[in-house]
């Protein structure tokens, strides 16, 4: 079997301190109930600088400047404890500044709904101009002769009710509702919807940049992040994907919206990789944007206990799937794990579904998975609003099972957490910490030699739709390339399928001895 | 406690009353299941949803507690592997807290 690889991945962060503010749908909530609120006055105070979230270690690792291995020996608090050497541009993506980014809304904005003030808007330009990836973005020039004054922003926000842009503190822009009734395009969707779009741009012109791809040579695209876009007849109608292809210049690709809520990133990367392994396309590319409804999601806890408001940045990844090239690590699409409708709700059902059943389908223990990466969310922004050290149960979790099978001792369990474990380094962005934060630091560590294979592990709330009381979730093993690729793959003795055979007689023999 | 649960919860209480109504809790944490706890008993502490104010009265456990009411093969499918990994004497000491 010819298993399709990891080609290429990229990581972007946006810092978002202002639309923490006026976009997070905590903030806007309690902006409802009580716009004198003690936790909006006392908000601001906690908001970080860019240059903190720049050094922030977990913001480090997640563009690849630091592993998780070394974010793991990096004391907590890390907001007290910036990671050495931190800077702007990482390995696998950058960090970049809100202001940065509302020029780049304005640019994807296909519909002039951003509207930027004149003295903002210029200073942008120029930065955007002399930024490497986007300087040559189509629509750039959309930034030239379109602001606005600050009196107009004025009236939009406060008699049309647009959204307001902010930067430094004082009004940067407005993001304008794109229909006068109907809800699906309000002003708060569209913003969502268009920074969505903008950051997802921005992780596939990384991807572009930084690896050999060409916009032109993807076939497919996936987009997995947890809007929906779409007007009162189809809320949920797409496509974002074929709107982020667009701006990079994928101009060969059509592309398709995948949802799951934190699972649709895992899911994404299992379509990709079936239809690159079928043969429909060579070259697809899995594209998650950043959600502005979580930014402070938890920011009342984070007031309340002194602590800086976490919760600003948004996060954006893609990843390049594509035919086998004999050297990088494959997906092993003959065990992908699934959490089935009848699978159970229970955390241990999930568990089992996702994590065991595919391992014993191609004859694998637990232990032999060199990391694990299930929801990889920051514990420093989960402990404080009390949801605990998210990866770490996973890990205990994970453990537990591998005890129940026989894979490991019970005195061992927190061992094996500490060997196929890390810490957790994304931010709370939903689908973003679902795993998908870690390819980039398992291709490579599979390509330095330093780990066989990884458990990419995505899982998804379901409940929150109020459509059903079901778990979702999904799982794909990464693993060293045999070095055999496509052409030489099908031929001959198949190693890996051969175990999987051997360990499958196996088992059916003790179940006809246990019978 | 989950805006939505309390709502949920509200509604159970109007309809049946207190009486022969428990809540049964899964939470992974102490402190979560404990806020959980009092905010069926006493009402909602944090002020934030339709609890608030409102003291059911209503008793919770936490499913922990309640091992020897579940069928043994169901708990061993379900939650023995939780129980191997969650701090379940701390659970149960918060919980227990509200019901006295």
């Amino acid at each position: 079997m010819s298993f399709p690889v990891v080609k290429g991945t990229a990581y972007a962060l946006v810092h978002a301190g202002s639309m923490l503010l006026y976009q997070g749908s905590t903030q806007m909530t309690e902006r409802l109930k009580n716009a004198q609120s003690d936790h909006l006055r006392e908000l601001p105070a906690h908001l970080r600088k860019y240059e903190d979230a720049v050094g922030y270690p977990p913001n480090q690792a997640y563009i690849g400047n630091i592993t998780p291995d070394e974010l793991k020996e990096i004391p907590r608090p890390w907001h007290e404890n910036p990671a050495a050497g931190a800077g702007r541009d990482g390995k696998y993506g950058e960090i970049m500044p809100e202001d940065e980014f509302f020029g780049l809304m304005k640019i994807v904005d296909s519909f002039d709904l951003v509207m930027l003030e004149e003295a903002f808007q210029d200073a942008v330009k120029e930065k955007l101009q002399a930024h490497q990836i986007l300087k040559d973005i189509r629509d750039i020039n959309k930034l030239e002769g379109t602001a606005c004054s600050a009196a107009e922003i004025q009236t939009l926000v406060a008699e049309h009710g647009a959204q307001p842009l902010y930067s430094g503190g004082k009004p940067a822009g407005c993001v304008k509702k794109a229909h006068e009734f109907d809800e699906a395009l309000s002003s708060e969707v569209m913003l969502g919807n268009l920074a969505n779009k903008a950051s997802a741009v921005l992780a596939l012109r990384l991807l572009l940049a930084k690896t050999d791809l060409r916009p032109e040579e993807v076939d497919y695209i996936v987009e997995c992040s947890e809007e929906a876009c779409g007007d009162m007849n189809q809320r949920g109608g797409g496509n974002f994907a074929k709107a982020i292809g667009e701006m990079c210049g994928c101009i060969n690709a059509t592309g398709s919206d995948t949802r799951s809520f934190c699972a649709g990133p895992a899911h994404s990367l299992v379509e990709a990789a079936a239809l690159v392994q079928s043969g429909i396309y060579s070259n697809v590319v899995v594209v998650g944007g950043g959600s502005t409804a979580k930014l402070g999601m938890n920011s009342r806890d984070h007031v309340k206990k002194g602590l800086p408001a976490l919760e600003d940045m948004l996060g954006a990844f893609a990843v390049h799937i594509s035919a086998n090239d004999g050297a990088s690590p494959v997906i092993r699409t003959d065990a992908i794990g699934r959490h089935r409708i009848g699978s159970g709700a229970s955390p241990q059902a999930v568990m089992t579904a996702i994590v065991t059943d595919p391992l014993d389908k191609i004859g694998y223990k637990i232990t032999d998975i060199d990391r694990y990466a299930p929801e990889l969310q920051n514990p420093e922004i989960t402990e404080p609003a009390g949801a605990g050290n998210v990866p770490l149960a996973n890990y205990k979790m994970i453990s537990a099972l591998a005890v129940k099978r026989g894979d490991l001792q019970k005195a061992d369990l927190m061992k094996a957490v500490d060997s196929f474990g890390m810490p957790g380094f994304a931010p709370t962005q939903g689908h973003i910490p679902s795993g998908a934060p870690f390819i980039g630091h398992a291709r490579e560590m599979i390509l330095e030699g330093k780990i066989e294979r990884a458990m990419i592990i995505g899982k998804g709330s379901l409940f929150l739709g109020r459509l059903t009381n079901l778990f979702d979730g999904v799982s794909l093993i990464i693993e060293k390339n045999s070095g055999r690729g496509a052409d030489t793959e099908d031929a001959g003795f198949d190693e890996e399928q051969a175990r999987g055979m051997i360990a499958e007689a196996l088992r059916d023999f003790a179940k006809a001895f246990k019978g | 406690m989950d805006l939505e649960n309390q709502a949920r919860i509200k509604e159970l209480h109007d309809k049946y009353g207190s009486e022969d109504l428990i809540v049964v809790l899964g939470g992974a944490e102490a402190e979560a299941s404990g806020l959980a706890a009092e905010t069926v008993a006493t009402g909602d502490p944090t002020f934030a949803g339709p609890l608030s104010g409102v003291p059911l009265g209503l008793k919770a456990y936490h499913i922990f507690e309640l091992k020897e009411e579940v069928p043994a093969e169901v708990y061993e499918e379900q939650i023995s592997m939780m129980e191997m990994v969650l701090d379940v004497d701390e659970i149960i000491n918060e919980v227990k807290t509200y019901r006295q």
